[in-house]
């Protein structure tokens, strides 16, 4: 069985207008795979009780838990952990869970080439992951497709920017699908079939896929790269669906 | 008492506002979406609403035919087992009196059926005598797909599974069938003023 | 158009519930069309009265899930047959 426990926020760190990093204490935390999510359960003090689902954006190799949130304004439990939820705040979860959408830098698969494709804070398990070959010893080959609306709205993209600048085999492209800024030298459409032929392998490299993000965003995604003959076995994806939040 | 987050209160509102709110609903302003599956394709040329199971001859109507019914506009307060209510809903459609007028049947049951294979069960009583509709308009718009369009039915006084989207006909039936949910946890009738939301209630 | 599809990953938490293990890389068999999929790629509704899991291949119910009252109800009947490693 999978017991709830309690975190206490020890910093909140925003990250776009709308999105922030929630670092977490968690005691006997048993440690996670990079992909992972925690179930948030929020308790109003009449007993009222409502869950939702959010990715891991930590290492397994960092000391603190991180979740990666963004506010949806007409959301019940996003606009509590943005917003409402402060420093020494304690806050009830469960995890690490899934199996799935999981990618570990010592597994067989992690010869193969690793191409991540996020629409918006699709990012957030795919920068577990991206954390996670940075700390590990053996680092394929990273390809990240990142899709955000406006660049304000690009999550981590300072620590992206470091990540790629490492030169350990990490490219990082993004992509504005609402706005083109001046002096901008990255794509400014949804992506598509001549974006991932840019950046992606062929299909004889046999990456490892991993795409998360909005539900029709990740469908699209998924599309592109059966049509360039990838192997639907090679490609996971997670959904966030368009409402709840 | 166990852990409360504190600052939280939730999207619940005053459960108590108003006489016309059963137990433990509270008020939406919205219109929340729910769905069991994914929104069927509907093409209106081959749409057909029906009538079938225990009667002598079955009825059928095209879009077209179903449009030329005679219509009704009532609005009126919705429940939905996951807690919302919306007061004050108007829908355009055809009442189930007159689609059943006329027909002889020993049934006493129906099973209400849908694009996409869902099913809701109700009592002839509570789909006649003026308490059920099938809508295909919402507040003076075509039903939207998400809501259930081209059409669906419409059952007010029962909570909102029952109104079964994207619905296609009516089978009348002489013994009870619990349908998609009903058959798995959620109580045969469902009514929300005896707060019947699960076996047992 | 609002799309209401999520996958299995969304329902990790609950199937550890039910069956108190990790679950999205067992292995189901849909009943209808013989399908096989892991369960982090099954169809996933949550926005209705219970959670209703569909098989990818053809969308055929693969399993509803009820929880109220302190209960759950299960329906696996559109599952064939699920395999997953001992815990």
């Amino acid at each position: 069985m999978i017991k709830w426990q309690l975190g206490t926020v020890v910093e909140l760190r925003p990250e776009t207008p709308r999105v922030a990093s929630l670092y977490l204490d968690v005691p006997d935390w048993p440690g996670h795979r990079a992909g992972q999510h925690v179930d948030v359960r929020l308790t109003a003090d009449d007993g009222y009780q409502t869950e939702r689902s959010y990715s891991i954006a930590s290492a397994p190799e960092d000391r603190r838990l991180a979740l990666t949130v963004e506010r949806l304004e007409d959301g019940e439990v996003s606009p509590y952990l943005v917003g409402e939820l402060r420093v020494g705040d304690k806050l009830e979860l469960r995890g690490p869970i899934g199996g799935f959408f999981v990618w570990q830098a010592t597994d067989d698969q992690a010869e193969r080439p690793l191409l991540l494709v996020a629409g918006g804070s699709g990012i957030v398990p795919l920068m577990s992951m991206l954390r996670h070959r940075a700390a590990a010893s053996r680092k394929p080959p990273a390809c990240l497709l990142d899709s955000s609306r406006t660049l304000e709205d690009v999550i981590y993209v300072q620590e992206l920017a470091r990540l790629a600048a490492a030169g350990d085999g990490l490219s990082v492209h993004h992509t504005l699908t609402r706005e083109k800024p001046s002096g901008w030298t990255g794509y400014t459409r949804r992506i598509d079939a001549a974006m991932v032929e840019d950046v992606a392998w062929p299909k004889d490299a046999m990456p490892a896929v991993f795409v998360c993000g909005p539900t029709s965003f990740v469908e699209a995604a998924a599309q592109l790269l059966v049509a360039m003959d990838y192997d639907p076995r090679w490609i996971k994806t997670e959904r966030f669906g368009a409402t709840g939040g | 008492m166990g852990f409360v987050s504190r600052g939280f209160r939730g999207r619940r509102r005053d459960t108590a506002s108003s006489s016309r709110v059963p137990p433990g609903q509270y008020t939406v302003t919205d219109f929340p979406v729910l769905s069991a599956g994914p929104t069927p394709r509907v093409n209106l040329d081959q749409w057909t609403f029906s009538i079938e199971g225990e009667i002598d001859e079955p009825k059928r109507w095209t879009w077209k035919e179903f449009l030329a019914l005679p219509s009704e506009t009532v609005t009126k307060d919705i429940h939905c087992v996951t807690k919302w209510s919306k007061l004050d809903t108007t829908w355009k459609g055809v009442s189930v009196d007159t689609l059943t007028e006329g027909v002889e049947t020993a049934a006493e049951f129906s099973t209400v059926f849908s694009d996409g294979g869902y099913t809701t069960n109700l009592t002839l009583d509570d789909i006649t005598g003026h308490k059920a509709w099938v809508a295909y308009e919402f507040d003076g718009q075509p039903l939207q797909p998400e809501h259930g369009g081209p059409a669906r039915f419409l059952v007010p006084h029962l909570y909102f599974w029952k109104s079964a989207k994207w619905v296609r006909g009516i089978r009348l039936q002489k013994e009870e069938h619990p349908g998609f949910w009903e058959s798995n946890g959620y109580h045969v009738r469902g009514d929300p003023w005896q707060e019947q939301r699960y076996w047992g209630d | 158009m609002v799309d209401m599809t999520l996958d299995g990953n969304a329902i990790a938490g609950l199937l550890r519930e039910i069956f108190a293990m990790e679950m999205t890389n067992a292995l189901g068999t849909c009943g209808s069309c013989g399908a096989v999929n892991e369960v982090g790629r099954v169809e996933v509704y949550v926005h209705a009265p219970g959670t209703v899991v569909r098989c990818p291949s053809c969308e055929h119910v693969l399993m509803r899930i009820v929880r109220g009252r302190g209960k759950y109800w299960i329906d696996l009947s559109g599952v064939r047959c699920l395999e997953f490693a001992e815990a």
